[in-house]
């Protein structure tokens, strides 16, 4: 059972922090330029964190308590294939979602 | 409002309505998630208010569930959010000039689709304004953010009444790889991804989620130097 007092603390205090996190430039720096070499890292943010949230959580499953799961691995080969093929996110949502049942279902 | 600011607007809520379909589910896992961890629906709904950041709200409540301490908890959510000052960043130069109410606000709502959603559009419309932008910026948030209360609410009330055969926990990845998979569009970014991939399974080991900080860094850094070596080479087209 989670303390209510550490649920309240984390909930107002990570609120806090994600706000100053996503106001820190564009409230802060304004209209300044920033620095090229800055915006060039920049631009790989998202395919650098995304990415690196991700793959644990494929390899190694929390559902699972980490066991490596044919399934979970197959629906996201697959959700990555049409995603880079498509560029469509729904679409590679809705075949990816269907590889993970599909894998699920056959392996009973 | 302005003809084409109007436009904007319709444009941004039209590019991100298709992620009520990738929020609701998401959210309502969170709500559920939550009421199985022993929240109530008022807690659920003010952790997704408060926070609204998906990936750092399940971190933080697994960690709780895990009696982790709370500046544990804490730290790992932020490891997760540490993103948000990217995107951040990233939208400076196009909206670092709206009104500090607006940049306000904007911080809000700044959240995966919208941030992806307007970095792509601003690509694509050189010729915005700050006008346009802005109104686009708000036009994504409009489908995407309320939903996200709205589904948490769902979920927690629907409690546990999802069994956990429908596999609900690989939401969270699918829809990250969606995400991120139409923006492999150079050999840059291709090359930051699987540098992240590689590092964050090498790193798993490292303790308070600190090994998605190492494999973040060195992707933008892989990313930002097979840039530089494109442009040398004068083989660079911009994405």
């Amino acid at each position: 059972m989670i303390d209510k007092n550490q649920l309240w603390t984390v909930i107002v205090l990570l609120g806090i922090g994600s706000f100053a996190l996503r106001f820190a430039f564009l409230g802060l720096i304004g209209n300044r330029a920033m620095p090229e070499w800055l915006l060039r890292h920049l631009r790989y943010t998202a395919v650098a964190i995304l990415p690196a949230i991700v793959a644990p959580l494929v390899a190694w499953p929390a559902a699972l308590e980490g066991q490596t799961d044919p399934a979970r691995l197959a629906a996201a080969c697959v959700t990555l294939a049409v995603g880079y093929a498509t560029r469509n996110v729904i679409l590679s949502i809705v075949l990816g979602a269907g590889t993970l049942y599909l894998g699920l279902y056959l392996a009973g | 409002m302005h003809d084409t600011t109007r436009s904007a607007y319709w444009q941004g809520a039209r590019d991100g309505a298709p992620f009520i379909f990738v929020v609701s589910p998401f959210a309502m896992l969170f709500g559920v998630v939550s009421a199985e961890a022993g929240l109530n629906v008022f807690e659920a709904l003010a952790f997704s208010v408060v926070v609204i950041a998906g990936a750092a709200q399940f971190t933080a409540l697994q960690l709780l569930q895990d009696n982790a301490p709370t500046f544990v908890a804490l730290a790992s959510a932020l490891a997760v959010n540490l993103r948000m000052a990217m995107y951040s960043a990233a939208l400076t130069p196009h909206l670092g000039a709206a009104p500090f109410w607006q940049r306000g606000l904007i911080a809000y709502f700044l959240v995966d689709q919208t941030y992806a959603c307007s970095v792509m559009a601003y690509e694509r419309n050189k010729g915005w304004g700050l006008a346009q932008k802005t109104a686009y910026f708000f036009g994504t948030m409009t489908p995407v953010c309320p939903m996200w209360y709205v589904m948490t609410l769902v979920g927690a009330w629907a409690g546990t009444a999802i069994p956990p055969d429908y596999a609900l926990d690989f939401a969270v990845p699918i829809t990250f790889i969606a995400l991120t998979a139409p923006m492999l569009r150079t050999a840059a970014h291709r090359a930051a991804a699987l540098v992240s991939v590689v590092m964050a399974l090498g790193f798993a080991w490292l303790p308070f989620n600190l090994g998605l900080m190492v494999a973040g860094l060195a992707g933008m850094i892989t990313g930002a130097q097979i840039e530089l070596r494109l442009r040398a080479r004068g083989t660079w087209v911009d994405p």
